[in-house]
């Protein structure tokens, strides 16, 4: 298909020399997948390595004037209803932009280096993430678009070792030594990388920032480790899926809130009612009361019967007279892994329970599902 | 015994008033593994474009239309525990429904294999 008004990734043409079927992805052109096609790439990330290409995504860099990387820590509390202050040098953590409303205007990772903060945002929404980072930080706080750096992401059990083959000794030691959301700054193929150990898969791996002029030279060295297969965003998604991860868009956005989604986990003790810092992010009203009060809808785990997928947007009911609508899938499909369909979306608190049955409507026809726990395939981070 | 193609890379293959409809190994490379097939029930009356089927990859469902005016037959047997079946030989076995062509007049408008290898370029 003709991409060329779309932008490119530093990768593209590697991706094209791969075989990678390009498609148009949040105004960037993206592999969707290689020439294994999905279902092999899905299993590969699930029982070897994977490499993906996430340059699309915002890098953003933010700064205290004052020089005090607490100071940053404390301005983007601001803004998002994880704990950033307590948050230790070389650690990540998942958090969300919330709007007033107590939606969400993006999820994304923040990370503490010695200095800086460092953020990715979903490529979708980067260009609104940064307007609202330099709005709501402006008095403190220097915001920086990385756009000269590439963003690799390589997934699957066999990551370290592909990773740690490419590293000098010392760093291949201090690479195994990371515990799942620790992040460091090594040298890869000679530049100079920022490594988390973390992904949107559900596996064991690593997203490593490198300078834009570097990223080829990356993905040769990993691809041409024997474990290692090129995965388009296709897989990307039936994994995340299978790992009960939520894409932006889809699962979550303005009109869902973090407890909505079953989020909760990523508001710290220090943020809620009763913390040390509780509230002071936009909507914190609304999600601290959802927090104490309950929700009247959750985000659940769907497993359709039987082998048709049953995807985004078809209502839920309680029963196949599809009289009472208890809510909406929001994402579904075919998880290769689980060699079944799965689903996630929306319903009514009273049927949130995992072994509740409801039933989703596909092409007029009733479709039972089973509520279930996410995620449907075990996670396999490194603790 | 005549094969016709359509523009939406579906095959039939022409036998007095009987076509077995499938779609074109072309369709089945875009396509990638399918995961489910479903065809509409036998007698369903169907208008030249309306939905004969769905099939599903990991990614997305496509709906198989009817090239021309007819009657849904049967769908494959052999897709309901093999729909990768189709990905694997999509113009011989992996064929995905029968159907009763009610309109032969219509089948004019299809392309043969040479102009449909020529919209392929």
């Amino acid at each position: 298909m003709d991409t060329t008004a779309l932008l490119h990734t530093p990768l593209y043409d590697w991706h094209m020399r791969h075989g990678g079927k390009m498609v148009p992805f949040a105004g960037y052109a993206m592999p969707v997948q290689y020439p294994d096609g999905i279902m092999a790439e899905h299993r590969h990330t699930r029982e070897q390595a994977g490499l993906f290409d996430v340059s699309h995504m915002g890098q953003v860099r933010i700064t205290a004037r004052s020089g005090n990387v607490a100071d940053a820590a404390a301005a983007l509390e601001r803004l998002v209803p994880a704990d950033i202050v307590a948050l230790k040098p070389g650690r990540q953590r998942y958090t969300q932009f919330t709007n007033p409303a107590g939606g969400i205007l993006d999820d994304l990772m923040v990370t503490r280096l010695e200095d800086t903060l460092l953020l990715v945002v979903n490529a979708a929404c980067k260009a609104a993430d940064i307007a609202h980072l330099r709005a709501g930080l402006a008095a403190d706080c220097d915001v920086d678009v990385l756009e000269e750096r590439a963003l690799i992401a390589l997934q699957g059990p066999k990551a370290e070792d592909a990773l740690a083959a490419i590293l000098a000794p010392a760093d291949a030691t201090t690479l195994r030594a990371m515990a799942f959301m620790d992040v460091r700054a090594l040298p890869v193929v000679g530049a100079d990388c920022v490594i988390s150990r973390s992904g949107y898969t559900g596996e064991d791996g690593f997203e490593i920032s490198i300078p834009a002029s570097a990223a080829v030279a990356l993905a040769d060295a990993l691809i041409a480790q024997p474990q290692v297969s090129p995965i388009g965003l296709g897989a990307r998604d039936s994994l995340r899926l299978e790992a009960g991860l939520c894409l932006y868009g889809a699962d979550i956005d303005e009109t869902t809130t973090p407890i909505e989604a079953g989020l909760e986990w990523s508001i710290q003790k220090s943020r809620r009612a009763g913390g040390v810092r509780a509230g002071g992010f936009p909507g914190a009203e609304i999600i601290l009361a959802q927090l104490a009060q309950g929700v009247t809808r959750l985000r659940v785990g769907l497993r359709p019967e039987g082998r048709a997928p049953v995807r985004g947007g078809a209502p839920l009911y309680t029963t196949d007279s599809f009289a009472d609508g208890i809510g909406r899938i929001t994402s579904g499909g075919f998880g290769p892994t689980v060699e079944a369909p799965v689903a996630m979306g929306y319903v009514a608190t009273p049927h949130a329970a995992a072994g509740t049955r409801v039933v989703a409507e596909l092409r007029g026809r009733a479709v039972p599902c089973t509520v279930s726990a996410l995620p449907f395939v075990p996670a396999g981070f490194r603790r | 015994m005549t094969v016709y193609y359509t523009s939406e890379h579906e095959w039939l293959r022409v036998e007095g008033d009987t076509a077995v409809v499938g779609i074109t190994q072309h369709a089945a490379d875009e396509l990638g593994e399918l995961v489910f097939v479903e065809v509409r029930p036998a007698d369903t009356a169907l208008k030249a474009g309306e939905s004969a089927a769905v099939v599903e990859s990991v990614k997305a469902a496509s709906d198989i239309y009817a090239p021309v005016d007819g009657v849904v037959l049967e769908g494959n047997p052999v897709l309901a525990d093999d729909p990768a079946r189709v990905s694997a030989d999509p113009e011989g076995e992996g064929w995905i429904f029968t159907f009763r062509v009610t309109d032969a007049s219509q089948l004019s408008s299809l392309m043969d294999a040479a102009a449909y290898k020529a919209l392929l370029g």
